[in-house]
């Protein structure tokens, strides 16, 4: 009974408790039967909804031994109001490729995560981490150590490498160009040092999707999307176009949605036609038919630079850097790429610039020279329209 | 010294038998019922994947359940997705129907592929968010609860719709190229405490942090000074200086933004722009909230053609019909004022009214 008395009410909370879509309030409540920590977060979550405010103060520097990232401080801004609230730090668990565990795996994480921290987690963070969320700064460094016995590493944060993600790729899509999962996982093991350890001027993120479908919203959300495509003919099997048709599909209205008309339906003969030189691979004839059509054989990435959120200077969709590379393990060419990328933004970035505010602030010329990659007509949507052209000096004569 | 540097596991040991022996060799899948994806092979193998719901913040008790479940009818094998849904891997067909009968007696919610609105990728909010104008999850919560129709299936949708909430300006998540996006948003400009910020504020790194060159030093004070008029409530000086606070309960609240996309396909990808700028919060239900995205969603289902995303309805029938249709106020709020604003002013004679 005294147990019982002093768990403050949740009225406003218990309200989403209700509803048919899954409760993160349910969810808190199960954690607080055997967490503390749990059970301030969910007083400290009621009072910002009757306060209308947060009441999470502004971070501390806490981590564990070797790294300088991969743990979030966290504290409430009330300790004697919130006093189980008072240390809520997150841990930031660097997730498998595509996002994939079996349950013996998942169950050890529980088991360590219910010894040392509050018991409740996001499957998974924005970025892609498992997010263990609220452990003190004290079991920081033993549930590391525990962690790392089930082969579970800390990600990224702060002005580091970010944790990478990708897409299912190949593990369970006919879409994927590349072994998504596999280029993560590798790439992921090369930057062990530059994730672990901020060295940059500001967060640097590498996502991975296997098509221009996108899944892993990489385009949007990385500095450095690669993007899987691939550049002869998308592969057609006529005969499945033709049990399409009979099932119904409208092949004219199929048609008329590709960008560039590069898709013709021959109503005579019922053949699809497709003109390789003028499809710009945007996935829709794939999508709709999936089991008529195919991507191509000649597969690599498309490498895109600069996409981030708003702040500071405006949101930004990944600019093209290059239109076509190949990706095999050990993706030597995709390494070199990012070594001289990140160099490039190291030394010429002022704190908190993301890579596309770089290259918007110097110009794309400046960076293709750092990078040592030449201009092509795929980076741009059309030349520039304003006459104030830059010459180097030995692009003209010499007078005086 | 403890083991560090070592990575995540081994994502093949986390895969399934089927899926080891398919690896790069699936032909197509096919959406046999809301909710379930069948993946089928070149070797004539399939794989059933069932998506269920997840408020993405869970528990311990959580994740043992779902790996009993997956234990049960998977061999143990269950994956996340990008949108936080949870799926079981089912390569035994003969155990689909009883998986698919034991999740609808838990209460587990089945849907979110294909033609349907799937579930919400959202932000931190006041559950661990320093910077959170508002609650990611609880308008999370209550925007699926009125979605969910949509999300298993009953009700269904010209397209793809992915909606995203983020608790501040700085959109985590992909709320910038999102169908619907819901986003905190600031109306008052941060106020300074000047006696803390002379013992800690770094001035110079403070000053620099200011995307539009509103904060100048004040030498007397040993702090610093905010333009109004140039200051546009983005938090970034917040962030590096603890000594500048920007909440304000009585005016931070909520915007609501339409038509991006992540995807290539069809058309390219697109930002989402201004429909709604202001609607204050509201807990614990945000009924203002979720009456503004099911409206979005009800005009966009009742105009857009098959396959047409909202932006790609959008851009069809131009900014001025959608707000026209959509019955929203045009206000001074849409008309864009920073970095590439006049990018969107229209330069051609051609519009509708």
């Amino acid at each position: 009974m005294d147990v019982e008395k002093k768990v403050a009410a949740t009225p406003l909370l218990d309200e989403l408790e209700k509803g048919d879509w899954p409760s993160f309030v349910t969810e808190i409540k199960k954690a607080a039967k055997t967490s503390k920590m749990a059970q301030g977060l969910l007083e400290q979550v009621e009072a910002s909804y009757v306060e209308k405010t947060g009441h999470w103060k502004h971070g501390g520097i806490v981590g564990v031994k070797g790294y300088g990232g991969g743990v979030v401080g966290r504290y409430t801004d009330d300790p004697d109001r919130f006093p189980d609230a008072r240390e809520f730090h997150t841990m930031r668990v660097n997730q498998v490729p595509g996002f994939f565990y079996t349950s013996e795996k998942l169950r050890a994480l529980a088991d360590i995560w219910d010894k040392y921290g509050s018991g409740l987690y996001n499957m998974h963070g924005s970025t892609g981490d498992i997010i263990l969320l609220g452990t003190t700064t004290e079991n920081l460094q033993p549930c590391f150590d525990a962690l790392g016995e089930i082969d579970f590493d800390l990600g990224g944060s702060g002005g580091a490498l970010r944790t990478l993600s990708c897409c299912c790729g190949e593990a369970r899509c006919e879409k994927s160009c590349i072994d998504a999962m596999d280029m993560m996982y590798d790439l992921t093991m090369y930057y062990q040092n530059e994730m672990h350890r901020p060295a940059w001027p500001y967060k640097f993120k590498i996502k991975i999707s296997g098509c221009p479908n996108d899944c892993a919203a990489a385009s949007a959300r990385s500095d450095m999307a690669l993007i899987g495509t691939w550049r002869d003919a998308i592969q057609v099997n006529q005969e499945e176009v033709r049990k399409y048709v009979a099932d119904g599909m409208n092949m004219v209205q199929v048609c008329r949605k590709c960008p560039t008309e590069a898709l013709g339906w021959d109503e005579k003969n019922q053949t699809l036609s497709i003109k390789t030189e003028d499809c710009v691979r945007c996935m829709h004839c794939i999508n709709v038919m999936p089991k008529a059509l195919r991507i191509g054989k000649e597969r690599g990435i498309t490498v895109q630079i600069g996409g981030k959120a708003p702040v500071v200077k405006g949101a930004m969709i990944g600019w093209i850097l290059v239109p076509f590379m190949k990706a095999e393990a050990p993706y030597t060419e995709i390494k070199d790429l990012v070594s001289r990328i990140t160099e490039f933004w190291a030394e010429h970035g002022k704190n908190r610039e993301r890579l596309g505010e770089l290259v918007e602030r110097l110009s794309l010329a400046t960076f293709l020279e750092g990078v040592g990659l030449k201009p092509l007509p795929q980076m741009v949507s059309a030349p520039r329209a304003n006459p104030y052209i830059f010459w180097k000096e030995e692009e003209v004569v010499k007078n005086g | 010294m403890a083991r560090t540097d070592f990575g995540p596991p081994d994502y093949k040991t986390m895969l399934p038998p089927v899926i080891k022996r398919n690896y790069g060799k699936w032909l197509y899948h096919e959406v046999p019922q809301p909710g379930v994806l069948r993946h089928v092979s070149e070797t004539g193998e399939e794989l059933y994947s069932v998506r269920v719901a997840s408020a993405r913040l869970v528990s311990s008790e959580f994740i043992r359940d779902i790996s009993d479940i997956a234990e049960k009818y998977c061999d143990g094998f269950l994956r996340f997705t990008t949108r936080n849904n949870v799926e079981f891997l089912v390569s035994d067909k003969a155990k689909l129907e009883p998986l698919l009968k034991e999740l609808d007696e838990k209460d587990y919610l089945v849907g979110g592929v294909g033609l349907s609105i799937s579930n919400i990728v959202h932000t931190q909010g006041w559950i661990h968010c320093k910077s959170a104008v508002t609650d990611a999850s609880g308008l999370t919560k209550n925007i699926m609860d009125t979605m969910v129709d949509y999300f298993t299936g009953k009700k269904s949708v010209p397209s793809r719709c992915r909606i995203a909430v983020a608790c501040c300006v700085n959109m985590c998540g992909a709320c910038h190229c999102s169908d619907i996006a819901v986003v905190g948003i600031h109306r008052t400009i941060p106020r300074i405490n000047h006696e803390l910020a002379s013992k800690i504020c770094e001035i110079p790194n403070t000053i620099a942090s200011c995307p539009t060159g509103a904060i100048r030093p004040n030498p007397k004070l040993k702090s610093v000074e905010i333009n109004h008029e140039k200051c546009m409530m983005c938090g970034n000086c917040t962030v590096v200086c603890p000594a500048i606070k920007i909440m304000d309960p009585e005016n931070d609240g909520v915007s609501i933004w339409v038509g991006g996309k992540v995807s290539n396909a069809r058309s390219k990808p697109m930002f989402s722009r201004l429909a709604i700028p202001f609607i204050p919060n509201n807990p614990p239900f945000w009924p203002e909230v979720t009456d503004a995205v099911k409206h979005l969603v009800e005009v966009w289902a009742s105009n857009a053609r098959p396959g047409e995303r909202m932006g790609e309805w959008i851009g069809r029938i131009g900014w001025e019909r959608f707000f026209a249709i959509a019955d929203l106020p045009f206000t001074d709020k849409h008309l864009d004022d920073f970095t590439h604003a006049n990018t969107t002013f229209r330069s051609t004679t051609q519009f509708k009214y």
